[in-house]
């Protein structure tokens, strides 16, 4: 068949196609009886879709001309990014995801989790130490301003804890933490690409920094201070930190030891399934950035409260990523 | 026309339909300029914000802080999952994202070639990106190839409507059909180019065709593609 009747059967197929395509995508080109036609359409589609698909395969094989073969190429993709569109419905998916998906998906990576949670307590545990025995070493670590500008927040002598405020100021420390501890998630995991070295910075430093700030003022006398303040919000922050740790690290070990996979390919999967635990801990860091800017601020109520909340917090977590979602997994 | 194009920048993508897609995957300069854009419009709006709350307080600031952070990691995981696979740069200079199957990029594709977007960028200017992009097969930087997409021009509309005006003239030659294929291309591309570089190309088959101009192989072309008559 030559070129021309080929394209004179068929046009007509095309155009239509091509206008249920625009009109899908919601532009303001079209006319009402573009519409209603299109939804006439809808119906047929993956047949007509085909039908495009076969006269693509026609020309290439008859060797029509480029730009037949490009437009015909243009509707097939177009077509095609249509009918492969991921569609799942959202909020039923976010529900069973917080349910059940992501501590599933927590337990099923427990050793990464490990081995994350290890190398952010043990450097902290060891720097707590350390500055017990030799209160010197904290500003090997930390800039003598920024040990002062510490020291004011948590001095007892003060009537408001960490940062003077009022509700105003609450939802600017709410910014604050969403911004700097989020961001410091996103690096701890995204660093986990470079063989997991950029995942175990951040984990061994944020250990060591909070270690020594924790050690030093308590050191100092500002137990209840500091300890008040911490508790409440301490359980799914760090928590959340761990996390993004442990899927930095899953990144890291599938580029370093991608088994029978292709390199690249081992570092996808590991990256798809990383997903889950990456939502669920952003989600963690939000609720801790909001206990943080609005519960462990507050100075009324008494000490034994705040201590309890922070351990029925630690209780929670564990029983929730301990149980949930066991028929998951 | 299927030679072997080895300089070819062009992605071939199976499809359950039995046919290859052909995509135009984009390089390291457009996708530079399209980062710059969208670097420029995040700017404005970052100083925007910074403006308005100066009338705000701590609230305002509160709000600036975390639309920083959404505008910082958001902007074009937001733009691609919602608007087709372009940042606003991406759409000026007529690129878009998709999975590298072809299909449209969703949102665990997108967000995870933007979270290593920080490792793209490290040690400074995105010296890992670029590295990636130069020595990648499909113009990968390393989010893409951890997320499995690809940046690929959208095509521009194929030159092929006004081709065929003119009348048919009957080649006496035999030709194979890849010389027919490059005569009835020529013939769609007559129309867009300028008169003189028109000319120049079609001097290229003087060996063959003595009398070639450019009318006359857009004649050839039409018979080839249509015939005795015009279409």
């Amino acid at each position: 068949m030559k070129q021309d009747d080929f394209e004179a059967r068929y046009r007509v197929t095309w155009n239509r196609f091509e206008t249920w395509l625009r009109v899908l995508r919601g532009g303001n080109d079209t006319t009402p009886g573009e519409r209603a036609d299109a939804a006439k359409l809808g119906v047929d589609y993956p047949r007509v879709y085909r039908q495009v698909c076969h006269h693509l395969a026609l020309a290439r094989a008859r060797r029509y001309s480029t730009g037949l073969q490009q437009r015909l190429n243009q509707l097939a993709l177009d077509g095609h990014q249509y009918l492969y569109r991921e569609r799942r419905p959202v909020w039923t998916a976010i529900g069973r995801f917080f349910i059940a998906g992501f501590p599933a998906a927590f337990r099923r990576r427990w050793r990464f989790m490990l081995a994350s949670a290890a190398l952010f307590v043990v450097p902290g545990v060891a720097m707590a130490i350390a500055i017990q025995v030799q209160p010197e070493l904290l500003f090997s670590l930390i800039e003598p301003h920024q040990v002062s500008s510490m020291e004011s927040m948590y001095d007892p002598d003060r009537d408001v804890l960490g940062r003077e405020r009022d509700s105003a100021s609450d939802f600017q420390m709410f910014g604050f933490y969403i911004y700097n501890n989020i961001t410091i998630g996103f690096q701890t995991y995204a660093g986990g690409l470079l063989f997991g070295l950029g995942s175990v910075f951040y984990l061994v430093f944020n250990g060591l920094f909070i270690g020594a700030v924790a050690s030093h003022l308590t050191g100092i006398g500002y137990v209840e201070t500091f300890w008040t303040f911490v508790a409440g919000h301490s359980s799914l922050e760090l928590t959340a930190i761990v996390i993004f740790g442990g899927v930095g690290l899953m990144l890291g070990y599938s580029a370093i030891a991608p088994g029978r996979k292709r390199r690249w390919h081992a570092i996808r999967d590991e990256a798809v399934a990383s997903m889950p635990l990456v939502y669920g801990a952003t989600a963690m860091l939000i609720g801790a950035a909001f206990v943080e800017a609005y519960w462990s601020s507050t100075t009324w109520p008494p000490p034994w409260v705040k201590y309890g909340v922070g351990i029925a917090g630690w209780a929670a977590l564990s029983l929730y990523f301990a149980v949930f979602g066991r028929h998951e997994s | 026309m299927r030679l072997p194009l080895l300089l070819d920048t062009t992605e071939d993508i199976a499809t359950p339909e039995g046919v290859e897609l052909r995509l135009p995957v984009a390089g390291l300069a457009p996708r530079s300029l399209a980062w710059l854009i969208d670097a420029l419009i995040k700017s404005v709006g970052l100083i925007a914000v910074s403006v308005a709350i100066q009338f705000a307080g701590d609230f305002g600031v509160g709000l600036m802080l975390i639309s920083t952070f959404l505008l910082l990691w958001f902007y074009n995981v937001l733009f691609e999952v919602f608007y087709n696979g372009a940042t606003p740069g991406k759409r000026a200079v007529g690129l878009r994202v998709t999975n590298a199957n072809g299909t449209p990029v969703g949102w665990t594709g997108s967000l995870i070639r933007n979270l290593i977007r920080f490792v793209d960028a490290l040690p400074g200017c995105y010296a890992f990106g670029c590295l990636a992009v130069l020595t990648s097969h499909r113009f990968q930087r390393l989010g893409d190839m951890a997320a499995a997409t690809i940046v690929v021009f959208e095509p521009k509309t194929a030159f092929q409507r006004a081709a065929r005006t003119v009348d048919p003239i009957p080649v006496r030659i035999p030709l194979t059909l890849e010389e027919q294929q490059a005569i009835v291309s020529y013939g769609e591309r007559a129309v867009g180019l300028n008169e003189q570089r028109a000319e120049e190309l079609a001097a290229i088959l003087k060996p063959v065709f003595p009398d070639a101009t450019r009318n006359q192989l857009r004649g050839y072309a039409a018979w080839l593609a249509g015939g005795e008559r015009r279409a």
